[in-house]
């Protein structure tokens, strides 16, 4: 009797640990590994009935580097990004379907030519109680856009879109109210753009059009000290340790502030991939990964078995490429760049290699990036197909290109790249593909990062690694860095054709006929003249516990923290 | 011991004939230490008799050998990656196992090896020669020569040395020469600084009292009396700046300043490894244990030949 | 005395001095400046920001005002880590390292001498062997694999302590274990190194002649002389340690110098990468100050005022 009492007994403890493990794994659906980039919002599951938040709702994070300013109109990095956006609110917020949403902006219009943007402002609080005003996003405005502000704001030209600002960052225009900005009254704003820009509604949830404090003024070291930052987003900086550690307090001036459930968000800084997932696995952080963190391709397929719950992966709209410099020899030939180019295999570099399921580049422009008409996206309008891998097609270029330079045989060739795990080993992988399947030995070489920034800018390499991400949902922020003299076209491209488009685009008004032109930049870009060779389309890997949601991603891998809440767990 | 001598001398009667006039030529005079040859026999036969120093000097012959042999006697090279064929464990075919890109670990250890032989045992070699010198100079001259010195050491010291190598490595090639020259340029310091500390506590000793008394000149005294006498630390440190000399070359590396890939050092490898060391371990553990033996090794034997070297460890 | 306190002032100055010189002028050698990014902002802007900062003048010109600030005793502003005090910013991140080091310092002298002393009293036995094996892994297991495997092993799989964070004591064990591992090693050697030297000296046969006791032998004569290669050492590495240690401090998270200083070189951000020389160079000079002071305490044969031979 007493047996079969106690196998009984074990029975139910089976069933309810199983029931109880099932439960746990009933959650799985929502975070699939899903790389679809439109789903902008990784975990859009938000209070449905059954939820219970947590009693403790403290979010920890890692960051991989300390933030290098608090200042929205002197930030231009990824981590000064998610901290920003934390403290500050700007007209707009994105939400968690990526849709521009309300912010200190209750409502705007937008006048029929899309020139002119005038925005409510609601009744809002600075978190030292001080009104939210009009006054105090024109304050801000000109100060990115001051000549005299000490030091110059890198991002200035993210301004450049309102009428006249070009001209008074450059001094042209000493007089600020010529510029295309305007408090019409404490609760509206008005704002004039030199172009319709479709995107500019998106650009106001950027950190450098974010309103700041009047109390700055007169006091350079503000944003150095957490007490003198006052700020009117849903968080406050409560504690700041260099290099160390940064602690964010739910502000409870923020207008919103019942839709907050987070109360402390707390990061250590810890610059180490493989301390950071050990720290993630030992639950002393919530979330391991991009964009604020690092994963050790190394350990990419393992997490995914073993942490399927929360291995998440997300297409981003930035593309790895290499730059031919095409002033360079054997580069200044298009069809030694092109055999190059279609020598390689991409889908091995991304699956043996990188290891994080990127997409295979065949063009310039990732997809994420808007097409012509609303929802649409550019890479499905048009497709990148512009050229194939061929082994043979590529020794047969390489041949033709080097009769025509007058070869006989190729000048040595030197890849450089700077510091990274990730970039030697593409490298690693690329140079040993052009020798098997070009035969060329090339020669690859690591860069100290200062040096290798200078090299590349002035052109003294053959063959460089880079990256580019967007700053605005549209393809000219791919496409114009390689016009005739920008100051970002390290590879001395020079295509009159290729300019013209670009110029056409930036005064067209209808959006069909701006993409007919994008699409014809990146196809002498990359299918006529291969001025840089495709590698992939990056994908952004992160670890996240399960019980955690409510985070907003957006089409280039930002991630907004604020409206995140804990799950029993 | 010396109470027991003492005793039995007394009671030996000695006579005049026991007496050889000493010259008074100074060279001769000064002459006092044992026949060289037959010290250096003596040296060797006393560390024949240290096993654990023998077990040393086999374990870094065989390393030295399979760095030298290793690569030849397989059919895989250090460099081709073999997609395919990334981060298998050990087998008959891969006898390491392979890396991320697929390359043999076997061919690579030891190329690894190689590299990080050279690298090391050139280092040291350099500081060794520069920092005896110089911190022999230091000491033995003291005064206004020894602060000129020390401080230029400092100065040499306290200038940011990632500066000095990322600079090298833009003027100069970046080749295996340019590191080993951007390890000794400040390599050398920390031998000098053991060196000048050990002089200076030697020289007011009576041997050198009585040496210098007798007419022996400046570099005859520290090169004869003074630095044989230092030798023990001097090993030791040698013995330590082959292993900091092959970190330091990891380090390197690490801030992408070290060899250049392909290439690869044993410092190197193990740092390309450390990411993922918990789910691949042969990455990591036989560029490790080739470090730690070639370590092992080196410091046993140093041990070993400290003791035998050491002229005041005489019997 | 005095005379030689103010002549070893004079020339530390100096070597300041030119230490600060050497450093500028190689710094401003290298390739990039704090305002270069891979996005590049437009030429006007990054022409306003060369002139705010100076950059835009010749180099001398620049050396010249940066020692007339250094004159005043301003270490400035750092150029990435916008408008903060290179003099806060060292002063924050040393305490961090200071902290830590100091405590890895300590641990490293005792346990180091006292595995030195065991080896040399048991030479050639066993314990000596297994002290030295034990030294030898700490100089032949490179320190982040160390750090790796603690935060592994007591972290991961014991949960005795948090994988990185910097907060509380307990915080404390694992870099200043990793950190120690080094030191203690190297130590043990030189202790055990030059304790045989002193056993095997005249003095010592003397001694024992004599018939002092065991204990009277050991703190009299041998610890007292065996123990001087180690204060050699041991000055330039408190300088070493308490300077920070990159690879530890980035792996436990620790807003230390040493991280600080790296990071300053590889974005070029010239003000804090002087400051922190200059920081270091006192550091050091005065660290090796003590040393030879110590020496003196130690060793009554050596004199304070070298004396002029040969």
């Amino acid at each position: 009797m007493k047996k079969s009492k106690s196998l009984l007994l074990m029975i139910a403890l089976v069933l309810v640990i199983g029931t109880a493990l099932a439960g746990c794994g009933g959650n799985k659906a929502n975070n699939g590994n899903t790389a679809s980039p439109t789903n902008a919002a990784g975990n859009t599951n938000t209070g449905s009935g059954d939820e219970k938040l947590a009693a403790d709702q403290t979010l920890r994070l890692n960051m991989s580097a300390d933030v290098p300013t608090f200042d929205p109109g002197q930030a231009q990095d990824s981590q000064s990004n998610v901290a920003l956006k934390l403290m500050y609110e700007g007209l707009v917020r994105i939400d968690k379907d990526g849709k521009e949403g309300p912010g200190v902006a209750e409502k705007w219009d937008i006048s029929a030519d899309g020139l002119v943007y005038t925005f409510h402002l609601r009744d809002s609080q600075w978190s030292n109680g001080d009104p939210v005003t009009a006054n105090d996003f024109v304050f801000a405005w000109k100060r990115v856009l001051d000549p005299a502000t000490v030091p110059a704001p890198p991002y200035a030209q993210q301004l450049y879109y309102l009428k006249n600002a070009e001209q008074f960052n450059k001094g042209e225009i000493k007089d600020f109210s010529q510029v295309g900005v305007k408090a019409v009254d404490e609760h509206t704003l008005e704002v004039t753009l030199n172009n319709p820009t479709a995107y500019f509604l998106n650009l106001m949830s950027f950190y450098t059009y974010f309103p700041v404090h009047k109390s700055v003024e007169g006091n350079e070291k503000w944003a150095t000290d957490p007490k003198t930052m006052i700020t009117n987003g849903p968080f406050t900086l409560t504690n700041w340790i260099t290099g160390q550690s940064v602690e964010y307090t739910k502000n409870d001036k923020y207008w919103d502030k019942d839709d907050i459930k987070l109360n402390k968000i707390t990061a250590t800084i810890v610059n180490e991939a493989s301390t950071e997932v050990l720290s993630y696995k030992n639950g002393e952080i919530d979330r391991a990964g991009a964009p604020n963190g690092d994963i050790p391709p190394d350990q990419i397929p393992v997490l995914k078995n073993e942490l399927p719950d929360d291995f998440t992966l997300k297409a981003i709209a930035s593309i790895y490429y290499y730059e031919f410099n095409t002033k360079a020899e054997p580069f200044d030939n298009a069809k030694i760049r092109k055999a190059f180019s279609m020598a390689i295999s991409r889908q091995d570099i991304v699956d043996k290699v990188t290891l994080a399921s990127q997409v295979p580049a065949f063009g310039y422009i990732p997809p994420g990036i808007k097409g012509a008409s609303e929802g649409s996206e550019y890479r499905n309008d048009y497709k990148d197909d512009f050229f194939k891998e061929d082994y043979t097609e590529a020794k047969k270029l390489l041949e033709e290109g080097m009769k025509e330079k007058g070869y006989t045989t190729l000048p040595p060739v030197t890849l450089i790249y700077n510091t990274s795990e990730g970039h030697k080993k593409i490298a690693l992988a690329i140079a040993d593909m052009w020798k098997k399947n070009l035969g060329i030995d090339v020669k690859t070489e690591n860069q100290e990062w200062g040096v290798f920034i200078k090299n590349r800018q002035n052109g003294d390499y053959q063959v460089a690694r880079a990256g580019w991400n967007p700053d605005y949902n549209d393809p000219m922020t791919f496409l114009d860095m390689w016009k005739t003299g920008n100051g970002n076209n390290d590879i001395k491209f020079d295509n009159a054709e290729y300019n013209k488009l670009l110029d056409d685009a930036y005064k067209e008004v209808d959006n069909t006929k701006r993409m007919e032109s994008f699409h014809k930049a990146e196809e002498i870009l990359i299918k006529d003249e291969m001025g840089v060779m495709p590698i992939y389309y990056y994908t952004q890997v992160s670890l996240q516990k399960p019980y955690l949601k409510g985070l907003v991603s957006q089409y280039d891998g930002t991630v907004d923290y604020s409206k995140a809440y804990l799950l029993e767990h | 011991m010396s109470v027991n001598q003492t005793l039995s001398s007394q009671s030996t009667q000695l006579k005049p004939e026991d007496f050889v006039q000493v010259s008074t030529d100074k060279k001769v005079a000064e002459t006092i230490e044992r026949e060289s040859i037959s010290a250096w026999r003596d040296s060797m036969y006393r560390l024949r008799q240290n096993k654990m120093a023998m077990t040393a000097l086999v374990a870094m012959i065989i390393i030295i050998i399979a760095a030298i042999v290793g690569p030849l006697i397989s059919k895989y090279n250090y460099y081709s990656n073999d997609l395919l064929n990334t981060n298998q464990p050990p087998s008959s075919e891969h006898w390491f196992g392979t890396d991320d890109l697929g390359r043999d670990m076997w061919v690579r250890t030891w190329m690894g090896a190689r590299i990080s032989l050279i690298v090391g045992l050139a280092a040291a070699m350099i500081d060794l020669f520069i920092g005896v010198i110089y911190g022999g100079i230091m000491g033995y001259f003291g005064g206004r020569v020894d602060e000129i010195m020390n401080k230029f050491s400092e100065i040499l010291y306290s200038i940011p040395y990632l500066l000095v190598t990322i600079l090298l490595l833009v003027v100069l090639e970046p080749s295996l020469g340019t590191i080993i020259l951007a390890l000794t340029i400040t390599g050398w310091i920390n031998m000098s600084w053991i060196v000048r500390g050990e002089i200076m506590q030697l020289k007011n000793r009576e041997f050198v009292l009585a040496s210098r008394s007798m007419g022996a000149s400046s570099g005859r005294l520290l090169f004869r009396h003074l630095l044989p006498n230092a030798v023990g630390p001097i090993i030791v440190t040698i013995t330590l700046s082959v292993p900091s000399a092959i970190f330091a070359e990891a380090f390197l590396s690490f801030l992408g300043l070290g060899v250049q890939a392909p290439v690869s050092s044993l410092g190197s490898m193990v740092n390309d490894a450390r990411t993922g060391w918990m789910t691949y371990p042969w990455r990591m553990i036989f560029p490790a244990a080739a470090i730690s033996v070639t370590m092992l090794a080196f410091n046993i034997l140093g041990d070993g030949l400290r003791d035998a070297l050491d002229p005041k460890l005489k019997k | 005395m005095v005379r030689y306190f103010l002549n070893k002032f004079f020339y530390m100055l100096v070597s300041i001095l030119i230490l600060i010189t050497a450093t500028f002028f190689l710094m401003k050698a290298i390739p990039g400046d704090p305002f270069m990014s891979e996005k590049k902002v437009p030429p006007e802007v990054q022409a306003r920001l060369y002139q705010q900062y100076g950059l835009d003048q010749p180099v001398w010109k620049q050396y010249l005002k940066y020692m007339g600030n250094i004159a005043q005793g301003d270490l400035g502003i750092s150029m990435k880590q916008l408008n903060q005090d290179v003099s806060g910013l060292i002063g924050k991140t040393f305490s961090a390292s200071l902290k830590l080091g100091l405590v890895a310092i300590v641990v490293s002298v005792v346990i180091g001498v006292l595995l030195g002393m065991l080896a040399a009293l048991y030479h050639r036995r066993l314990i000596d062997n297994l002290a030295m094996v034990i030294a030898v892994l700490g100089i032949a297991v490179p320190g982040f694999l160390v750090a790796a495997l603690l935060q592994y092993v007591f972290s991961y799989k014991l949960h005795m302590f948090r994988v990185m964070g910097f907060t509380g004591p307990l915080d404390y064990v694992l870099p200043v274990a990793a950190l120690s591992f080094q030191p203690i090693a190297f130590i043990a050697r030189l202790t055990r190194s030059s304790m045989l030297e002193v056993l095997h000296a005249e003095y010592i046969k003397t001694a024992k002649a004599k018939g002092l006791s065991w204990a009277q032998i050991m703190f009299k004569h041998v610890i007292r002389n065996g123990i001087m290669p180690v204060v050699t050492y041991v000055g330039p590495m408190t300088a070493n340690i308490v300077t920070g240690s990159v690879v530890i401090e980035q792996i436990f998270g620790i807003g230390g110098i040493g991280k600080q200083f790296v990071q300053a070189i590889g974005v070029r951000d010239y003000t804090l990468i002087m400051g922190i020389t200059i920081f270091y160079g006192v550091l050091l000079m005065l660290a090796r100050f003590a040393t030879d002071i110590l020496y003196v305490f130690i060793d009554p044969r050596v004199k304070l005022v070298g004396r002029k031979e040969g």
